[in-house]
C-alpha cells in the first residue's frame, strides 16, 4: 500500500486496525519528498527529524491506548510565513533568510495539538507578494502537472506539496488569492476563510485588513477537518471572531435541493481561457442537475477589484514592512556610516524587486497629496464592492466564478510585466476586499492536462455552505486520478 | 499618469530604500503603467460613501477581555535570539546621539 495516496479517514482506519504506524506514514512522505523535491521544489525547509520525533510521539500515544485526535499522524506542510517554533520562517525573503521562529503561530499550535505532523515549511512569493511563486528569494517552485509551468502563488509550495503527495494537507496565507490560485493551478482544494475566522497570530503580516490563513487538501472531507482544526477564537488576535465554528464535517452531505447559486454572467463575457469557460459551464450545469436554483447576479464594482486591491494591499504592506530595519531580527547590511544608511542599505539588499515595488507603490498611495486620490478613494470603492456582495447574498447562498482567467502559465511568462501578473488576481481579490470566504474547487483538466478550477464564494462565516457545495461537486465530477509529471 | 524622477526619489526616501539611478528611472515607466490602470477608480462615483478599513466589523468585547493580570511573555533571550547584533540581551545599533 502506498501510504502517500490516502485520505485522513483511510489513514485513521489503518492506524486503528494497526496496519501501519505514524512513523511509517511520515517515513513514506519523507521518502516521496526526497524523490520529487529536486523537480518541484515545494519546500524551503524540510524537517525530517522534527517530523519523525512527532510521529514517534503519536505512536507512543496510540500504543498507550489513547484514542486518535482529529489529525493524528497526518503530515502537513506550512507556508514559510507562518511561525513554527524552532524552524526557520523566511517568508521567501533574504531579509529573513536565517530567522528562526521563537514562538509558534496559533494555527500551528492547534494542528500540533490535534496530532498533525509538520514535515516542513513551503516556498512562497516573498512576503506573499506574487501570483506565481517566482518571487521567492530562494527558488521557483514548479507545477507538478507540467514542470515548465508555475504552481500559482503566493502559497505555491503548499499547493505543490499537497498535489505531489509530499504532504496530505497544508496551510497557506491568502491576501488576494494566494491560497485559491495555487490550489487551482495544482488541482487541489484551497479554502480562504472569512476574515477573522482563523487567528492570524504568528502569521507574518503583509496586509493586515486582507490577510487570512487558509488550508489545502486533496479531498473536501480532509479540507473540512484541517480547516475546522485551525478555526475559532484566539485572544492573541483581536480581529479573530469570538463565535464558535460549525462542525463542518457533519454538514458536508446535506442536500443541495433549493440552494440558490448566483452566477455573475457579466464578469464572464471576455478574457477567459476556453478551458476555464468550460469548467464554469460544467459546474453550472452540474449544480442545476442537483436541484440548485441558478440565478444571475450583478457585482457592478467588481471590475475595480484589482485597482482597489493594488492600492490597499501595498499601502498596508509599506507600513507592515517598515519593521525590517536590520535591528531586531534578520539581515543587516555590512557597511554603513550611520543609522539611516543602515536602514536603507539593509532594506535595499534584503528585499526583492516586487516587495520593493509594492513598498514604493504603497508609500506613494499614502503620501501627502496622494492619500485622498488613492488610498482613501480605494477604501471607498471597497465599501461599494462590499455592498455589491451584500446585495447578492441577500438573493443567493453561494456565488460561482472562476479562480484565475487561465490555467497555470509558463515560468517567466509574466515575470517582467507586473500589471499582467496583478491581473491574474481579478477574480480572487474580491473575497479579500469583502472579507468573505472563497473556495477553489478542481473542475477538470484542460486539453494540455492542466488543472481547471472554479471558485465558490459565500457570505461571512458561511464556510459550511462552500464545503457542502464542493462536496457534491467532488462526487459529481468524479475526476480521474491526476496525471502528474513527477 | 506620469510620475517624475523627483517624486520617485522622494518616495524611496520615505520608504527607507536605496536604489541605483537606473532602478529609480525604471520606476517611472512601471508606476505610470500601474497608475494608468488605477486611474479607472476616478470613474467610480463615491460621493457620500464612507471608506472601509476592515471588511468584517469587530469590536473589543469587554466580557471576553481577559482579567488584567500579570502574565509571562516571550523571555528576553528568545526575543533577541534573531538579532543581527546583540549584547547582553540588548539590540546594538550604530551611535545615534553625538
Amino acid at each position: 500500500m502506498d501510504l502517500t495516496r490516502l485520505t485522513i479517514s483511510q489513514i485513521h482506519a489503518g492506524l486503528t486496525a494497526k496496519k501501519f504506524s505514524c512513523r511509517e506514514i511520515i517515513s513514506a512522505h519523507l521518502k516521496r519528498i526526497d524523490q520529487v523535491e529536486p523537480k518541484v521544489k515545494a519546500f524551503i525547509t524540510v524537517a525530517p527529524e522534527y517530523a519523525l520525533q512527532a510521529a514517534e510521539k503519536a505512536d507512543r500515544e496510540i500504543s498507550s491506548g489513547a484514542g486518535l485526535r482529529a489529525l493524528t499522524g497526518i503530515p502537513v506542510a506550512i507556508k514559510d510565513n507562518i511561525s513554527a517554533q524552532g524552524l526557520k520562517t523566511t517568508c521567501g525573503s533574504n531579509i529573513l533568510a536565517s530567522y528562526v521562529a521563537p514562538y509558534s503561530a496559533t494555527v500551528v499550535e492547534r494542528l500540533v495539538e490535534a496530532g498533525a505532523v509538520i514535515v516542513g515549511k513551503t516556498n512562497c512569493d516573498e512576503f506573499g507578494m506574487g501570483s506565481s511563486t517566482e518571487n521567492s528569494a530562494f527558488h521557483v517552485s514548479r507545477n507538478p502537472f507540467a514542470l515548465d509551468r508555475v504552481p500559482g502563488g503566493s502559497s505555491g509550495g503548499s499547493a505543490v506539496a499537497v498535489a505531489a503527495y509530499e504532504a496530505m494537507g497544508a496551510l497557506g496565507s491568502d491576501t488576494g488569492g494566494s491560497v485559491r490560485t495555487p490550489a487551482a493551478f495544482c488541482g487541489v482544494y484551497g479554502l480562504k476563510p472569512t476574515y477573522g475566522r482563523v487567528s492570524r497570530y504568528g502569521l507574518v503580516a503583509f496586509s493586515s485588513s486582507l490577510d487570512t490563513i487558509g488550508s489545502f487538501a486533496r479531498t473536501v472531507e480532509d479540507l473540512a477537518v484541517l480547516f475546522r482544526t485551525t478555526a475559532g477564537h484566539d485572544s492573541r488576535d483581536m480581529t479573530c471572531h469570538p463565535s464558535e465554528p460549525e462542525d463542518y464535517s457533519s454538514a458536508l452531505a446535506a442536500s443541495l435541493k433549493g440552494v440558490k447559486i448566483g452566477v455573475p454572467f457579466s464578469l464572464l463575457e471576455s478574457g477567459l481561457d476556453a478551458s476555464i469557460q468550460q469548467g464554469m459551464e460544467r459546474t453550472v450545469e452540474t449544480l442545476r442537475q442537483m436541484g440548485c436554483e441558478m440565478l444571475p447576479v450583478e457585482l457592478p464594482h467588481s471590475s475595480s477589484g484589482v485597482a482597489v486591491y493594488y492600492l490597499i494591499a501595498p499601502s498596508e504592506a509599506s507600513s507592515n514592512l517598515a519593521r525590517y530595519d536590520g535591528v531586531k531580527y534578520g539581515y543587516r547590511a555590512e557597511h554603513f556610516s550611520n543609522l539611516r544608511e543602515m536602514y536603507q542599505k539593509t532594506r535595499a539588499r534584503g528585499f526583492g524587486k516586487e516587495v520593493k515595488r509594492r513598498i514604493m507603490l504603497g508609500t506613494y498611495a499614502l503620501s501627502s497629496g496622494y492619500y485622498d486620490a488613492y488610498f482613501l478613494k480605494a477604501s471607498k470603492v471597497r465599501t461599494l464592492l462590499i455592498q455589491d456582495f451584500r446585495n447578492a447574498f441577500n438573493r443567493v447562498d453561494v456565488i460561482v466564478l472562476p479562480v484565475a482567467p487561465t490555467p497555470a502559465f509558463r515560468v517567466g511568462e509574466k515575470a517582467d510585466d507586473p500589471l499582467a501578473m496583478y491581473l491574474t488576481d481579478v477574480f480572487t481579490v474580491l473575497a479579500n476586499l469583502a472579507g468573505i470566504p472563497g473556495l477553489s474547487v478542481p473542475a477538470g483538466y484542460s486539453d494540455q492536462n492542466l488543472p481547471v478550477a472554479v471558485q465558490l464564494l459565500a457570505g461571512h462565516f458561511q464556510e459550511g455552505k462552500l464545503l457542502n457545495v464542493a462536496y457534491h461537486l467532488e462526487r459529481s465530477f468524479a475526476l480521474p486520478p491526476p496525471r502528474l509529471a513527477v | 499618469m506620469a510620475i517624475t524622477i523627483e517624486e520617485v526619489k522622494h518616495i524611496a526616501d520615505l520608504s527607507n530604500l536605496e536604489f541605483s539611478q537606473q532602478e529609480l528611472e525604471g520606476f517611472i515607466l512601471q508606476f505610470s503603467k500601474i497608475l494608468d490602470y488605477i486611474e479607472q477608480l476616478r470613474q467610480v462615483d463615491t460621493e457620500g460613501i464612507e471608506p472601509t478599513y476592515h471588511a468584517v466589523p469587530f469590536k473589543i468585547d469587554r466580557q471576553r477581555a481577559r482579567p488584567d493580570e500579570e502574565q509571562a511573555s516571550l523571555d528576553r533571550n528568545r526575543a533577541v535570539s534573531n538579532a543581527p547584533d546583540e549584547d547582553q540581551g540588548q539590540f546594538r545599533v550604530p551611535k545615534v546621539i553625538r
